[in-house]
């Protein structure tokens, strides 16, 4: 028997400790501890003004149980349509820009510069946020849904193309050389042995990102990119609480309406 | 196999008549769509501001270059905030997540009738509304500041961190439950020696995941009034000073890459 065994044979069982190191463990949990402090006190939180907003908390949340759909019917229409032609028509250019990123952004497909170009296109695209995205558009071209509409669309880009790639690159090489060994030119190459290998993960990919998009529609608003998040806004700075409680539920029951219709497009497809 | 006729010759084809023919019809519907939604894009859109875009771009551009590079003695107390935002509104959001998940799961939900359905509730609403609305709200509500976007990270978090913990909840050995439960172990015991210990690794990844969305997304909040590094940028908005603005995106966007950074070393140390 070894001596480790021997030493804790006889004593209560003890569940060992995450980082084994004790110096460690307590230099991290103090820092955390004095970071928390720190954090804590500059948060300054004016506690008779949360008091004061428990109240409007309250309405709010009975808002929930009566909903106002009619006083503003016109605009909530209005904003939402916008809303989801916006999403639609963003989901469809921004995929189909990003398959070909895709197929250049895949080490298997494309030669090394083409490879660095879309990496970077794909590396710009997602470290910008859509709302910065938005702001500067709007900027540019004016107040409306085709700031929105290109928002959504380079968002779309960089997302689509990334999980693509990775998707592109792990796929099956045999297939895809069996095609070559037919003779088949490069695009029948793509169009026979790459494609249908990734058709799945594609599809399931787009529902998801056009799920993402609706989401992200409803705040490009905010900002003057068209969508229900000016009538969203609107509705909020005047405390009309009943107004953004439909609008939300409205947003809420898309939201799973699309995520139940991807969840059967995924199964149906894999 | 479908087969084709060329002129007496069979020849390979890749889907039959009438397969080929409904893609023609979804293809078809899905190009209206798109036309319909096209046009009404287009119909709301002022075509002389787009056509003159090029010239605003350019003209942005040369305002917005080179950066205010002093400016950003100013930036230090917004970007802690930021952090600040980020960090204990993910610290809230996994303190509400865990339960809400534990209630989700199908394996360690009390009543899969009746809280089952509670918890997704909270799960898809809580996550279907953008952290930028929950800010609007809670400003109208608690009044503008850093609290209301600690508040409203949290509450947007927590259906991101209870949808992926309960589905690791759901995917765990149950064996090792068994053994715990047959050594004669109470509920709260099974949970803390049988549960927990497997969904550990997770939870971590989750929770550094979420910090490094939730960075992104601090750094936004203040455009609404919810404190942070986006107060700044709002504020430089309103009186047009490009080269602070062009300063606070860089910042931004080396955050957000830091972030990136630190999340993706920490979940490579842990799992």
């Amino acid at each position: 028997m070894n001596t480790e065994l021997q030493a804790i044979l006889g004593r209560g069982w003890k569940k060992p400790p995450l980082i084994k190191r004790p110096w460690l463990r307590w230099l991290l949990l103090a820092g955390f501890v004095a970071y928390l402090v720190a954090a804590f006190l500059t948060i300054d939180v004016n506690w008779a003004r949360v008091y004061e907003g428990l109240e409007r908390g309250k309405q709010f949340v009975l808002a929930f149980t009566s909903p106002d759909f009619v006083s503003r019917s016109g605009d909530i229409w209005d904003g939402m349509v916008e809303s989801i032609i916006m999403t639609v028509a963003a989901s469809v250019v921004g995929i189909a820009i990003s398959i070909p990123i895709a197929l250049g952004a895949a080490r298997n497909v494309a030669p090394l510069p083409v490879y660095l170009a879309c990496r970077g296109i794909i590396a710009i695209s997602r470290a910008l946020q859509e709302i910065i995205v938005a702001i500067l558009l709007v900027a540019i071209f004016g107040f409306g849904p085709l700031a929105g509409f290109l928002t959504l669309s380079f968002a779309t880009i960089g997302f689509l193309s990334k999980l693509l790639a990775e998707d592109i690159e792990s796929m099956d090489r045999v297939q895809a050389e069996a095609i070559r060994a037919s003779g088949a030119r490069w695009s029948q190459w793509i169009n026979y042995g790459v494609q249908p290998q990734v058709m799945p993960r594609l599809i399931g990919l787009s529902m998801y990102r056009l799920d993402i998009n609706f989401r992200e529609s409803a705040i490009l608003g905010l900002v003057g990119a068209g969508g229900i998040g000016a009538t969203l806004n609107t509705s909020f700075d005047r405390y009309e609480y009943d107004t953004a409680a439909a609008i939300l539920i409205l947003i809420i029951l898309i939201v799973m309406a699309l995520e139940y219709l991807s969840g059967i497009i995924r199964a149906r497809v894999q | 196999m479908p087969v084709g006729d060329r002129n007496g010759a069979k020849v390979w084809r890749r889907r039959t008549q009438t397969e080929s023919l409904s893609h023609w019809a979804l293809w078809l519907t899905g190009v209206a769509i798109f036309a319909y939604c096209w046009q009404q894009i287009s119909g709301a859109t002022t075509w002389f501001f787009v056509w003159d875009a090029p010239r605003i771009a350019e003209d942005i551009w040369t305002r917005a270059t080179p950066p205010k590079w002093d400016y950003i003695t100013q930036l230090g107390k917004p970007i802690w905030d930021t952090i600040n935002i980020a960090t204990m509104g993910t610290l809230i959001a996994l303190c509400l997540a865990v339960p809400v998940a534990f209630l989700a799961a199908r394996n360690t939900t009390p009543s899969a009738l009746l809280v089952r359905p509670i918890a997704l509730l909270i799960i898809v609403s809580t996550r279907s509304i953008n952290s930028l609305i929950w800010a609007l709200l809670l400003i109208a509500i608690i009044g503008p500041g850093v609290f209301a976007g600690v508040i409203a990270i949290a509450i947007r978090s927590i259906g991101f961190c209870a949808k992926l913990l309960y589905e690791a909840i759901e995917e765990i050995d149950n064996t090792q439950v068994e053994a715990i439960t047959a050594t004669g172990a109470s509920r709260w015991q099974i949970m803390a020696y049988g549960i927990v210990p497997q969904i550990l690794p997770a939870f971590a990844g989750i929770a550094v995941f979420r910090w490094d969305i939730n960075i992104r997304e601090s750094t936004v909040l203040g455009l609404v009034g919810a404190g942070g590094i986006g107060l700044q940028l709002s504020a430089s908005l309103n009186v047009l000073a490009w080269p602070q603005v062009s300063l606070i995106l860089l910042v931004i966007l080396a955050a957000v890459v830091i972030s990136e950074w630190v999340s993706a070393k920490v979940r490579g140390a842990i799992i």
